[in-house]
This record gives structure tokens, C-alpha cells and sequence, in this order.
């Protein structure tokens, strides 16, 4: 079947898992014309940039057992190539080559000699040394500020094709003008649709399959004859490199980048979350993860808002329900699901059949 | 096994282990390293103090959680938790008592700042024994899930905070006698710093005596060694250990006092900030090991200080570089935990 080549092999196996994946797919393929607005259309771009990302990180987490806390700094490390490339060499296609590439090649260099390092010794220890790593490298991006703009962040134009002033069609397509917002969405979507359909090739061959064997026990993977550092040091480094991806198409959509858009440590909690939450080990885990996730942070503020009225004049209950504590629910719900469903809701989904 | 003290040999003939004197060496071999770089001797003084008051406060925080993981081989990401608890029940308890904070007599300071600092210890240490409970029970020797769960405790807990205090940031002024410098010869050296310097000798002088003179103490030293020996010979470690989980828990909350009032004002992400030196601290120190993390503390303040008035730049990244060449010496820390 065609299909199953394209997933490769690695089919949703649920009904409800399917339909709500065709669900997602077809809003955000159809999201600039299925929800007007620019709100709407940021978080479908939002959604596609964070599955790629999450789906990294899963790639690192939930196929090979490593917790990583300096994702976001692979991340950060593609924003800022492409800024940093748009903003220096103008905004031209091949400054957003250079960028990639640029960004790419130290995103890989460094993971490399992280996991090298660091890969030799327990989970626990690389997940510290990375946390300090990460919190070094923030400091860094913040301090060069000639280079990176410091706390400030850089704001910069994008290949015209891309800019939101240019216009392809001077009629609207079906209620939607053809602008350089639409364009750049489509891109980001094509590559989202690209880079998963690549991972999810990566994690299903017999490469993918040996890290499986590692994250379940890596004193029999290594009794099988499967040098297990190799292999986890090439799962960092993958890892890395589409987190650096994903960090390029976000500064793209954005059009500037910052400390706090692509390095802080909130995002690599919100990473975290979607991963968990989505199911770990899944790489449709983290489509439903980043999706349910981003939409979540942008909506159910309003809901939590209605709450909070509601219960104004109850002690407490106002301050718990505030907008502005929507992190507090969504971190319960993780500390919920590592108990109670560890799989996710794509495994609770996939275990049921 | 009538007991474990009566059958142990007197402490100061131990036999099999021979104190390894080398990283002691390395806080003065610092300190004097520094010296020539700065040039002048007040200024040294001076930095000096303030590095070792951090380093102690530091300290205070990182020994809890060196002792839980050498345990019971738990980390607990979540520690920053009780360090921002501790420092907000100081801002509740000296905000409510700002007539003893503001008077000039150190007395009235103190039995403001004493009450804070009991406070902060008896909360954070209930709390640490419900985390204990509901985050950290379930999840024993799976490292990947502990890493997670008490990640998620740190969010929840985070969020909390802010419900309950909000999301701003809070100063957090010193009391008033606590304020400004006394002058040794040239060097002036601020009055908070040397309380916080008396402060950490105190509690580290307290934990040595209990970790090599009492019972309790054996037996977590013996727990950290070998948790299967201890257990097979009747002790009930798990007991031990929400007892240490719980004591860990109180100093974080001390410890959060004082660098809240170290740092003049708090805020809900000073757990995480904290956590990342803490992290730095008890992996140059040796994972579990008590001595290890006191070195790696005052190591970590006194650079911190030197390169901060040396080359401020390179202040922001002196815990990594000390961590990296302390790894390239003794790859497991300073003082490696035997069975690690």
C-alpha cells in the first residue's frame, strides 16, 4: 500500500487515533482558509514547528531513553543561524541557506561532542551536565549581544516571496488573499509533512528499531553486539539537527528571534509536557502532543478566564483558575500521565484497540 | 547486630579508608592563585568572604540533595521547589515582623530572621515529605521517570507559588544591622556575608557530627555504600530516607532564606536558576558524597567572585569551565561514591 510506504509501515493502529489525526492534518493543511484570522493561522504554524521539534526530542526521549534538557538550545541554534544570516547578508534566499547550514553544522559539531562526553555515563548525569550546558549557551546568546542583539533579539526581513507585503494573485482564493503570510505558511507545512515523514522513516528502520532495543535495555542491546554509544551518539545528533530545522523555520515565520522565543527553558518544559503527554516512543505521540498542547496555551486561557469569573468570591479558586496559571493544570496533567498512562494518549489509545 | 556504633571501630582509626587530603588542598591553592590576579590584599579579603558566604549558602542548599540521590540514587530535579519556598516564607514572616527588621538592634533582627528561617525549615520540610509521598514513592529506581516527575512537581510546584505569592517579583531588603560592611584593616566585608559564612560552618559542622558520630548517621553513611547490606541487616532504609528526604528538604528551605536574602529579592523562578548550580555543584563534588559537595560549594563561590571582579564575562561561565576540569581530573567528581 502506498500509504503504509509513506508512513513507513508505522500506521496509527486506532480508529479514534486515525481520526484524529486526519483531523489535525486536514486543519492545518486547510487552516488559512478553515480559520480566518491571524490568531488562528499563527497557532496552526505554531502546532507544525513544535511537532517537528517535539517529535526531535522524541526521537531522542522516548526511542532512545536519553533525557536531554538542552534541546531548545539546538533549537535556538537554528533561529538565531537564520537570523543572524538574514540579518547580516539581507534577506535573500541563499542568506537563509547559509543560515541552515551554518546553524546545522554547529547544532551537529556540538551534539557530537555532548553526547561523546557525556553519553558514556547514566541517564541522570547527562540529563544534568545538558541542563548546564543549556543554561551556559542561554547566557551566551544573551551576552553576544553584537551578534545575537542580546535580550532584545533580532528583527529581520525574509526572502520577498515570503513577506508578508508580497502578493502573488491580486484576486483573494477563495475568500484569502495570496500573500507572503499564506506562502510562508504553506512552506512550513510542506517541510513539517517532510521532515516527520523522514523521522518517522528513521525511527522505523532497523536503525530505529536497535535504539528501541537500547532504551529497554542497553546492557543486552550492547550483549547483541550493537555498540550502543555509536548508536545513541547518532540519535543526539539527529536529534539535534531537526531541532535546528525546526528552529529555522520558526525565526522564517516569525521574522525575528530571541532569547525567550527559542531558548528559554520554558520551552524545553513545554517540550517536555507535549512529549509525555502525547505518548513517548510515538512519533504521533507528539503531533497529538504539540497540537493538543499549543492549542491549549492559546485557548485555554480564555476558557480558564470564564472559569475565574465564575468562581470570583470563592477564597483560592479565582487565583488557581487565573489565565495566566494555565501551566499549573497542563503540569498535573503531566505528573498524571507519567503515572498513570506513561504511553500517552496515543499508546492509552493504541493499548485499547 | 546488638548495634551498629558498638561494633564499629573508634572513628578516628577507620580502618580501609584513608582520607584523601589532595581537594582540600585545592581551596587555598585557589584562593592564593587569585591573589597575585587581583593585587591588592583588601580586595581580595573582601572576595573572599563573599565567596565563601555563597559557597556556604550553596552548600546548604546542594547537601540535601547530594544525600537523597547517594541514598536512595533518587535526583530530584524538583529541589529548586523548596529553595523558592524557603525564600518566599521569608518574605511572608520578615514582611509581617517589619518592626524587628527595621529596628538597628541585631537582636530584634535576629528573632525576626530566626522565626523566618524555622518557618522556612518546618514547611519545606513538610512539604518535602509530601512530595516524598505523592511525586517521589512511586517512582523508585526508574530514573526516567524521576527525572520527569519531579520535573512536573517543579512546574506544579512553580505555578503554585505564584497563586499563592503571584508571579512578580518580591525584594526581599535585610534587616537593618544586617546591612553594610564592618572593615577588617582595609577590607570591608559585608556584615551579611560573614553571618552567612557562620551560618554554613554551623550547619555543615552539625551535619558532620551527625553523618560520623551518631547512629543515624552511620547508617546513612553505610546506606549510601550499600543500601542492600543495610537493609539485610534489619534497618529500614526506606524510613531513613524520608527522614534525610525530609531533612534535605528543610535545609533547601534554610538555604532559600538565605540566598533570598543574599540576592535582596525573590522570585518564582529562583528554583530553577538555583538549580542549575546546584546540579553544577553536586556533580563536581561526586555524586552522594557530603565532603565532595562542600569543596565543589565554596569552589563555586569563590570562583564566581574572583572572575566576577576579574573578568565579568567570564564569571557567567565559571561554573561550567570548573565543572569540565573537574571532570577531566576525576571524571565522577571529587570524591567519588564508591559504588557509582
Amino acid at each position: 500500500m502506498t500509504l503504509s510506504r509513506v508512513l513507513s509501515g508505522d500506521l496509527p493502529r486506532n480508529r479514534i487515533l486515525t481520526a484524529l489525526l486526519i483531523a489535525i492534518v486536514a486543519g492545518l493543511a486547510l487552516a488559512p482558509f478553515v480559520f480566518p484570522g491571524a490568531k488562528a493561522l499563527n497557532v496552526a504554524a505554531k502546532i507544525c514547528i513544535f511537532i517537528v521539534l517535539v517529535a526531535s526530542f522524541d526521537l531522542l526521549l522516548g526511542y532512545t531513553g536519553i533525557v536531554s534538557f538542552a534541546h531548545t538550545m539546538f533549537f535556538g541554534i537554528g533561529a538565531y543561524g537564520v537570523a543572524i544570516a538574514l540579518t547580516r547578508l539581507g534577506p535573500s534566499w541563499g542568506a537563509v541557506g547559509a543560515g541552515i547550514a551554518a546553524a546545522l553544522a554547529l547544532s551537529l559539531g556540538l551534539s557530537l561532542v555532548i553526547g561523546l562526553f557525556s553519553l558514556r555515563v547514566k541517564a541522570i548525569f547527562y540529563a544534568m551536565i545538558t541542563l548546564a550546558v543549556a543554561s551556559a549557551f542561554q547566557t551566551l546568546a544573551s551576552q553576544l549581544s553584537e551578534i545575537t542583539g542580546g535580550e532584545d533579539g533580532l528583527t529581520f526581513k525574509v526572502p520577498e516571496l515570503l513577506s508578508p507585503g508580497f502578493s502573488l494573485a491580486e484576486q483573494p482564493f477563495l475568500g484569502v488573499s495570496v500573500d507572503g503570510k499564506l506562502i510562508s505558511y504553506y512552506l512550513l507545512f510542506a517541510v513539517t509533512v517532510a521532515l516527520f515523514l523522514v523521522m518517522l522513516r528513521i525511527v522505523n528502520s532497523p536503525f530505529g528499531r536497535v535504539l528501541q532495543a537500547i532504551r529497554e535495555n542497553d546492557f543486552r542491546a550492547e550483549a547483541l553486539g550493537y555498540r550502543t554509544v555509536i548508536y545513541r551518539t547518532i540519535s543526539n545528533v539527529l536529534s539535534a539537527g531537526f531541532a535546528t530545522l525546526a528552529g529555522a523555520l520558526l525565526a522564517l515565520w516569525l521574522r525575528y528571534n530571541g532569547p525567550d522565543t527559542s531558548l528559554s527553558f520554558d520551552i524545553m518544559i513545554d517540550i517536555l509536557l507535549m512529549v509525555v503527554i502525547g505518548g513517548m516512543g510515538t512519533l504521533y505521540g507528539a503531533v497529538i502532543g504539540a497540537s493538543l498542547f499549543v492549542i491549549a496555551q492559546n485557548y485555554l486561557q480564555d476558557l480558564m478566564k470564564l472559569a475565574s469569573d465564575a468562581a470570583a468570591g470563592i477564597p483560592l479558586l479565582p487565583d488557581l483558575m487565573h489565565p495566566d496559571r494555565w501551566l499549573l493544570w497542563l503540569g498535573i496533567l503531566f505528573v498524571l500521565s507519567v503515572y498513570h498512562f506513561p504511553a500517552g494518549i496515543v499508546g492509552r489509545l493504541r493499548g485499547k484497540k | 547486630m546488638s548495634s551498629a556504633a558498638a561494633t564499629a571501630p573508634p572513628a578516628d582509626e577507620l580502618p580501609g579508608v584513608r582520607l584523601d587530603r589532595l581537594p582540600l588542598l585545592l581551596l587555598p591553592a585557589l584562593a592564593l592563585a587569585a591573589l597575585p590576579f587581583i593585587g591588592s590584599l583588601s580586595t581580595w579579603v573582601t572576595l573572599t568572604v563573599a565567596g565563601l558566604a555563597m559557597g556556604m549558602i550553596i552548600f546548604i542548599i546542594a547537601s540535601g540533595l547530594t544525600l537523597v540521590f547517594g541514598l536512595m540514587d533518587v535526583l530530584n530535579f524538583g529541589h529548586g521547589v523548596f529553595i523558592a519556598l524557603g525564600a518566599y516564607l521569608a518574605v511572608s514572616v520578615l514582611g509581617a515582623m517589619t518592626g524587628f527588621t527595621a529596628s538597628e538592634s541585631l537582636v530584634l533582627n535576629l528573632l525576626a530572621v530566626l522565626p523566618a528561617m524555622l518557618a522556612a525549615m518546618a514547611v519545606a520540610g513538610a512539604v518535602g515529605f509530601a512530595f516524598e509521598r505523592v511525586i517521589i514513592r512511586p517512582v523508585y529506581g526508574q530514573h526516567l521517570k524521576q527525572i520527569m516527575i519531579t520535573m512536573g512537581g517543579m512546574i506544579v510546584g512553580e505555578e503554585l507559588i505564584k497563586v499563592i505569592w503571584g508571579p512578580q517579583t518580591i525584594p526581599l531588603p535585610l534587616p537593618a544591622a544586617f546591612r553594610g560592611s564592618l572593615l577588617l584593616g582595609e577590607a570591608a566585608v559585608e556584615k551579611y556575608r560573614l553571618i552567612a559564612v557562620v551560618i554554613g560552618l554551623a550547619v555543615f559542622a552539625a551535619m558532620f557530627w551527625v553523618l560520623s558520630r551518631t547512629k543515624v548517621g552511620l547508617l546513612i553513611r553505610a546506606g549510601v555504600q550499600d543500601r542492600e547490606m543495610v537493609e539485610s541487616l534489619g534497618y529500614r532504609i526506606r524510613r531513613l530516607f524520608v527522614g534525610v528526604f525530609v531533612a534535605g528538604s528543610a535545609l533547601a528551605g534554610l538555604g532559600g532564606v538565605m540566598w533570598g536574602l543574599y540576592q535582596q529579592n525573590v522570585t518564582p523562578q529562583m528554583g530553577a536558576q538555583v538549580n542549575v548550580l546546584i546540579f553544577i555543584v553536586i556533580i563536581i563534588g561526586g555524586l552522594g558524597s557530603v565532603g565532595g559537595c562542600f569543596i565543589g560549594a565554596l569552589l563555586v563561590g569563590l570562583l564566581a567572585n574572583y572572575t566576577g571582579f576579574l573578568v565579568p564575562k567570564v564569571a557567567l561561565f565559571s561554573n561550567i569551565l570548573l565543572m569540565v576540569l573537574v571532570l577531566l581530573w576525576r571524571p565522577q567528581g571529587i570524591y567519588p561514591v564508591a559504588k557509582r
